[in-house]
């Protein structure tokens, strides 16, 4: 089956500077794909030219078959900004409602999509009185709600503990499951291991793609941190990694 | 555009503002304040016979200004929102059309600026014995219609504006000149032949002089008529602006 996602030499300047370096990549249907990498790696912008709202100097990004960003794909995709983006001053449950009606689905997908991420008891809460994790799983709903086939999440589970993180992550997998395709960066590494694939990108440039199993084979150890510590030293042996 | 999308943006934008109790209460509370304000000022003036007191002739333009230049405001800073806190990020990646957004905001606000132009009417006619040749029910249109023009200029502007601090600098540079220059201060027609073309392009002034003819003339005018139409259609085509420089892909 064709991939969901195609990256074909993507570059990629922002503010006069190259933060992506020629990415060619692919991410296949139906499963949970990571992107990882240092800070200031160039995730957000890679996740940016899947979802066709970052401007891109060469390289093709192709999606479910379509360019990236055209209009068919905007009901077919959802995306989690990195910095929640949902209305402060509505309700949670009006923010839904809303992102609901873009996509064409009705109040109870919102509110079910609201109970999802825990935070059916906080529907009526004004947005910018949640605490931040709950505001940042408010935008989460809103990416979801629209049940695209694929879903663009830019670091989904920051801020969130360790039994509402582990919930998330099932909730991916039982998506994937469904023959949804995720993509998500991150910066934790026991979430890495829970990814189907794994992207590892550092200073605009991919240097592995592949399992978490071929990852820990390549770098010759069972520890995932440790591998890409491996990874990133041996792609530049004279600098160290600005790692996170 | 896509009659679903464009509601549910119309209800967010109206959602948005009823949970701002503050904002409404200013909005529909500040204008009269401002016009009995003006009531006091010409108070004691003399009115030369056969003319409209200075009150009626002041207070009139003023039911257009009011919606003209708070939702100007009002929307420079909701779509400057929008793109701070990334919502307008998202929802470019979403089925909602450009113009669902923009259209969005004219309905929502427009309606708001209904409201308070219908308001401040009712305590100029009301309390402060205004006196219009023609129908109330034409000058809260034309005032309307000011505050969709408004927000399509808002619009506009704000794809100029990185913060809310450049966005705020938009108000004199938009809305003082139209109010100079609109024929208040000085007749359209006494003035400087350089100052009369600057006037004739700004859309205010159109509104101003449809203002003047509802206040002179019992029934409608082709003049009137006229200037109507040449405000909504410069509101259009800011809209249209608004749409083209809105881009979905940035840097
Ligand atoms: N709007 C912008 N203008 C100019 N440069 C930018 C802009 N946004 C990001 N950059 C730069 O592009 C590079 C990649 O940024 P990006 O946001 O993609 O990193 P990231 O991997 O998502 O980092 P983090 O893990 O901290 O979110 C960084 O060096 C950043 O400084
Ligand atoms: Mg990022």
């Amino acid at each position: 089956m064709e991939d969901a996602i195609a990256v074909r030499g993507l570059v990629v300047d922002r503010g006069g500077r190259r933060v992506l370096h020629g990415i060619d990549a692919t991410v296949p249907r139906g499963s949970v794909t990571g992107l990882l990498g240092p800070s200031g790696s160039g995730k957000t912008t890679l996740l940016r030219a899947v979802v066709g709202v970052q401007e891109i100097s060469a390289g093709t990004v192709t999606v479910l078959g379509a360019p990236a960003g055209s209009p068919p794909l905007r009901r077919r995709v959802g995306y989690l900004t990195q910095a929640p983006s949902v209305y402060a001053d509505l309700t949670l449950r009006e923010n839904a409602h809303y992102f609901a009606a873009l996509h064409g689905r009705d109040r109870a997908a919102a509110d079910a999509a609201v109970a999802d991420v825990g935070l059916a008891s906080a529907a009526g809460q004004l947005v910018g009185t949640l605490s931040g994790g709950q505001r940042s799983r408010a935008s989460l709903a809103c990416a979801l709600v629209g049940e695209p086939e694929l879903i663009v999440l830019d670091e989904p589970t920051v801020g969130q503990d360790p039994v509402l993180r582990a919930d998330l992550w099932d909730r991916f997998h039982t998506l994937a499951a469904t023959g949804t395709t995720l993509l998500v960066s991150s910066h934790v590494m026991d979430e890495a291991a829970r990814c189907d694939r794994l992207l590892l990108i550092r200073e605009g440039r991919l240097i592995a793609d592949d399992t978490p199993a071929a990852i820990r084979a390549t770098a010759g150890v069972d520890d995932l941190d440790e591998a890409f510590l491996r990874l990133i030293r041996a792609t530049q042996p004279d600098q160290p990694g600005e790692t996170r | 555009m896509n009659p679903r999308i464009l509601t549910a943006t119309v209800t967010r934008i109206l959602q948005q503002l009823r949970h701002d109790r503050r904002t409404i209460a200013l909005l529909v509370a500040v204008p009269a304040v401002l016009l009995s304000l003006v009531y006091y000022m010409y108070a004691d003036q003399p009115t030369a016979p056969g003319q409209p007191s200075s009150f009626d002739r002041i207070a009139l333009v003023m039911l257009g200004f009011f919606p003209f230049i708070v939702m100007f405001l009002v929307t420079s800073i909701a779509m400057l929102r929008e793109r701070t806190t990334g919502t307008l990020e998202r929802l470019l990646t979403t089925p909602l059309a450009k113009t669902d957004l923009l259209f969005g905001y004219g309905i929502a606000f427009g309606l708001a600026g209904t409201v308070q132009a219908t308001v401040t009417s009712a305590v100029a006619y009301w309390f402060f014995g205004l006196q219009t040749a023609g129908s109330s029910a034409l000058v809260i249109m034309i005032a309307a219609l000011n505050a969709v023009l408004a927000v399509a200029l808002g619009l506009l502007c704000s794809a100029f504006a990185r913060t809310e601090f450049q966005a705020v600098q938009f108000m004199p540079v938009v809305v003082a000149p139209q109010l100079l220059l609109c024929g208040l201060f000085v007749p359209r027609d006494e003035m400087a032949g350089w100052l009369q073309a600057a006037s004739d392009v700004l859309p205010l002034s159109y509104a101003v002089e449809a203002l003047q003819e509802v206040g002179a003339h019992p029934e409608p005018t082709g003049t009137m008529w006229r200037d109507v139409a040449v405000v909504a259609g410069a509101a259009v085509l800011a809209l249209m602006l608004a749409a083209a420089t809105l881009r979905r892909r940035s840097g």
